[in-house]
C-alpha cells in the first residue's frame, strides 16, 4: 500500500490557485524528491500536506497509510507520523526548546497510545538522539530557534523529526540558506532517519542537496502540477540545463 | 446670591459619607479621617471626565456601597483557615480577615532581629511621624481610593524592618473575604525598609466567589537610602468584587525595589501605584501580569515620578485577555528638572484572545530635564498564527499550543520576582488560570 497518495491535489491561497490536480505515490522506504521553478507550487504542496489554514483545498485528496489527511488537524496529522521541516523554522522566544520538544513527543506518543515519557526518560532519549545527529546539545538551552543560525535551526528540525518518529517526512527546501558543511550534516541525518517503514519527500530548487540525499524518484513539479517523473538522473539534467522547458509546462 | 454648581451625589457617594463618618475612633487618626472624609465629600468619585480615570468610571462602576465588615465570627474565621493561596512560599503570615487582624492566622512569633510587625494603634502611641505618613506621601493630591481609605482607618499594620537588617523570610500580608454577602473592606500596610536593609513583602487579596462585596487597600512603603525591597502582590478577589487598592513608593538614595503584581481575580479592579524617586540613584523595577476572562475590568494606573538624578525604571507589564474583558493600563512617567541621567524604560503589551476583549493603553512620559534616557511601549496584538501552526504541525493540540504561547507571554514578567519559592507559586498561579482556561 502506498504510504503517501495524493491525487489530483487542488488548492488555492486567496482565490489564487496554486495546485491544479497534482498525483503524487510515496512508497514506504522510498525517497522522492520535487523539483521545480520558483512559483510552482512546491511550498504549497507541504504547507496543505501538513494542514495550514491559509489554504483552501478545493479538490482531490491525500492519504496517509489510507487514512484522509484533509480532514484532520495539523496535530492530529503529526500524530498519525507525518512530518513537515520548515523552509523557515520559526523563532519562539519565551519557549524553552526542552519544553517545546516534550510537550510535541509527549503530546504525539499519547494519541499514538505510547506511555507519555517521564522528564529523565525524555532527556536521555534527546540526548541519543542529538548524539547520532551530531547535533551540539547546548542550543537546546535557548528559547525554541531564538539566535538560532541557519544551520541550528535546519539541524533542530532534523532532531525534532528524529524525536516524534515519523512515518512520512517532508523536507521543504532545508538546504536554503545553508552553507556546504551545515548542509552535510544536515543530509547525513536525514540518511540516517531513512528507515524500510519511511518515506521521504524532499523539495528542493537545486540539485545539490540530492548529492547528499540520494532519491528513488525524481519529480519535475510546474504550475500546480507533477509534469515529469525519473531517477536521480533527472535531477542532474534539470541543473544542467534549467527550469525554462518547464516554464511553459501544464 | 452665589451661585453653586455642584455634582449630584451618587448613591454610592452618600453611603460612603454615612457609614465612614459613624465610625468610632480616637486621635490622631480621627483627625486624619475626619479630613479625608471631607475631601471625599467635596471632590467625591471620579468619572471618566477626569484624566486619571478615564477608563475606569467609578461613578459608573461602583453604584453602590457595600455595608461595613463587622468582626469575623468564628465561621469566617474557619473559613478563612481553609484559605492556601501561596502557602508554600515558606512566608511569615499577617492575617486580616474581613478587614480585621486575626492573631491566631498569623505568625508573629520570634521575630527576626531588627523586624518589628506593629498593629497600627500600638504603632501610632510609639511613633509620633506616623500621621503623616498616613496622611499620604504626596497630600496635595486628591485620589478618592486613598481619601476612602484614610477615611475607613481602623485596623492596619506596620512593618518596620531596622537600618542593616537583612529579612530573609518573606512577610506575607493575606486580606481575607469570607463569607456569602456583600460586605466593605478597608486595609492599610505600612512598610518602613531602614538604611541598608533587605527584605521581602508579598501582598495578598482573596475571597468568595459570587459575591459583590468591595475591597479597599493601601500599601504604603517608605524605603531609605541603601535598602533593599522586594514586594509581590496577588490580587485573586472573587469573580464580582470590587477592588481598588495603592502601592505608594518612595525610595531614598542608592536603594533598590521590585514590586511585581499578578492580577487574576475580581470583576473591577483598579491599582494605582505612585512612585516617588526621592533620592540620587534610586533603581525601581515595577512589573506585572493581569490574566483576564469573561467580563473582567481591570485597571493598573503607574504614576513614577523622577525627582533627583541617576534614576533607573523598569516596568513590564503584561496583560492577556480573553472573552469580553478588559484591561487598562496607564503609565506616566514624570522627570524633573533636577533628575538628570535618568534612565526609564516601560513596557505594556497586551495579548487578545477574545474577539471582544478590549485593551486601553496610555503610556505618558513628561520629561523636564535634558540629559535623560527614557522610552516607552505599548503593543497589543492576538496570537501568531504562524507561531501556532509550527507548534500544532509538531503534533501539539490547539489548545496545550495555545498555553505555551501564553504562558510565554505572560512568563517574561513573572520572571522578574526575585524570590523563586514566590516566582514558582506565582507562576503555578498563573498557570492554574491557563489550566481553566483550556477546558473551557
Amino acid at each position: 500500500m502506498a504510504l503517501l497518495e495524493v491525487k489530483n491535489l487542488q488548492a488555492k491561497v486567496e482565490d489564487k490557485e496554486i495546485l491544479r490536480g497534482l498525483d503524487l505515490i510515496v512508497k514506504a522506504g522510498e525517497v522522492h524528491a520535487i523539483m521545480g521553478p520558483n512559483g510552482s507550487g512546491k511550498s504549497t504542496l507541504s504547507y496543505v500536506l501538513a494542514g495550514k489554514n491559509d489554504y483552501e483545498v478545493t479538490g482531490g485528496t491525500a492519504t496517509l497509510e489510507g487514512e484522509d489527511l484533509l480532514a484532520l488537524e495539523p496535530d492530529e496529522r503529526a500524530a498519525k507520523g507525518l512530518f513537515l521541516a520548515f523552509q523557515y523554522p520559526i523563532e519562539i522566544p519565551g519557549v524553552a526548546s526542552m519544553t517545546f520538544l516534550r510537550t510535541a513527543v509527549n503530546a504525539v506518543r499519547k494519541k499514538r497510545g505510547d506511555e507519555e515519557l517521564s522528564t529523565p526518560d525524555f532527556l536521555r532519549f534527546v540526548r541519543e538522539k542529538a548524539k547520532e545527529l551530531n547535533i551540539d546539545q547546548d542550543m537546546l538551552k535557548r528559547p525554541v530557534n531564538v539566535g538560532f543560525s541557519g544551520g541550528e535551526k535546519k539541524r533542530n528540525e532534523i532532531l525534532q523529526m528524529a524525536l516524534l518518529e515519523p512515518k512520512m517526512c517532508i523536507l521543504d527546501e532545508t538546504d536554503s540558506g545553508l552553507d556546504i558543511d551545515a548542509l552535510k550534516i544536515v543530509a547525513e541525518g536525514v540518511n540516517r532517519l531513512r528507515a524500510k517503514n519511511r518515506g521521504f519527500l524532499v523539495i528542493t530548487h537545486y540539485q545539490r542537496l540530492l548529492d547528499h540525499i540520494v532519491p528513488d524518484v525524481v519529480h519535475v513539479m510546474a504550475k500546480g502540477k507533477i509534469v515529469r517523473t525519473g531517477g536521480p538522473e533527472l535531477a542532474r539534467e534539470l541543473e544542467a540545463k534549467g527550469y525554462a522547458a518547464y516554464d511553459n509546462a501544464a | 446670591m452665589n451661585a453653586e454648581v455642584k455634582m449630584m451625589r451618587t448613591a454610592a457617594e452618600t453611603q460612603y459619607s454615612d457609614a465612614l463618618s459613624a465610625l468610632p475612633g480616637a486621635e490622631p487618626i480621627r483627625a486624619l479621617r475626619e479630613k479625608a472624609l471631607r475631601l471625599f465629600a467635596e471632590k467625591g468619585l471620579p468619572h471618566r471626565r477626569v484624566e486619571e480615570w478615564k477608563y475606569t468610571d467609578l461613578r459608573v462602576l461602583l453604584r453602590e456601597m457595600a455595608p461595613l465588615a463587622g468582626k469575623p465570627d468564628a465561621r469566617a474565621i474557619a473559613e478563612a483557615k481553609k484559605n492556601d493561596l501561596l502557602a508554600n512560599i515558606a512566608a511569615r503570615e499577617i492575617t486580616f480577615v474581613n478587614g480585621a487582624f486575626v492573631a491566631e492566622l498569623s505568625n508573629l512569633k520570634g521575630l527576626e532581629k531588627g523586624l518589628t510587625i506593629s498593629m497600627l494603634a500600638d504603632a501610632l502611641a510609639k511613633d509620633p511621624k506616623l500621621p503623616q505618613m498616613l496622611a499620604g506621601l504626596n497630600p496635595s493630591k486628591y485620589d478618592a481610593v486613598f481619601a476612602l481609605n484614610t477615611a475607613a482607618l481602623n485596623e492596619g499594620v506596620v512593618i518596620d524592618v531596622a537600618a542593616g537588617a537583612h529579612i530573609t523570610k518573606p512577610i506575607h500580608i493575606r486580606h481575607i473575604v469570607t463569607g456569602t454577602s456583600p460586605l466593605s473592606v478597608f486595609g492599610r500596610v505600612l512598610v518602613k525598609a531602614g538604611k541598608k536593609s533587605q527584605a521581602t513583602i508579598v501582598q495578598s487579596h482573596s475571597g468568595p466567589d459570587a459575591v459583590a462585596y468591595q475591597t479597599n487597600t493601601v500599601l504604603q512603603l517608605s524605603v531609605a537610602e541603601e535598602a533593599e525591597l522586594d514586594v509581590v502582590r496577588v490580587q485573586a478577589e472573587g469573580d464580582r468584587a470590587i477592588h481598588l487598592s495603592m502601592t505608594i513608593g518612595a525610595a531614598g538614595r542608592d536603594s533598590r525595589v521590585r514590586s511585581f503584581a499578578l492580577t487574576t481575580g475580581a470583576a473591577v479592579s483598579r491599582h494605582t501605584v505612585p512612585f516617588a524617586f526621592a533620592g540620587k540613584g534610586v533603581r525601581a523595577a515595577i512589573s506585572g501580569a493581569t490574566l483576564l476572562r469573561n467580563k473582567q475590568h481591570a485597571d493598573m494606573t503607574l504614576e513614577v515620578d523622577h525627582a533627583l538624578p541617576g534614576g533607573e525604571s523598569r516596568e513590564l507589564f503584561k496583560t492577556v485577555l480573553d472573552d469580553e474583558s478588559r484591561g487598562v493600563f496607564q503609565g506616566l512617567i514624570v522627570v524633573r528638572p533636577d533628575a538628570q541621567k535618568t534612565d526609564g524604560r516601560m513596557m505594556s503589551a497586551a495579548l487578545l484572545l477574545g474577539e471582544a476583549a478590549e485593551m486601553d493603553n496610555k503610556p505618558e512620559l513628561e520629561i523636564f530635564a535634558d540629559d535623560v534616557q527614557c522610552a516607552h511601549g505599548a503593543t497589543t496584538g492576538a496570537l501568531d498564527d504562524d507561531l501556532l501552526f509550527y507548534l500544532r504541525a509538531r503534533g501539539i493540540p490547539k489548545k496545550e499550543a495555545e498555553s505555551l504561547l501564553i504562558q510565554s507571554f505572560f512568563g517574561e514578567a513573572i520572571e522578574q520576582i526575585e524570590n523563586a519559592k514566590i516566582r514558582d507559586a506565582v507562576m503555578n498561579l498563573a498557570s492554574g488560570w491557563l489550566a481553566e482556561r483550556a477546558l473551557q
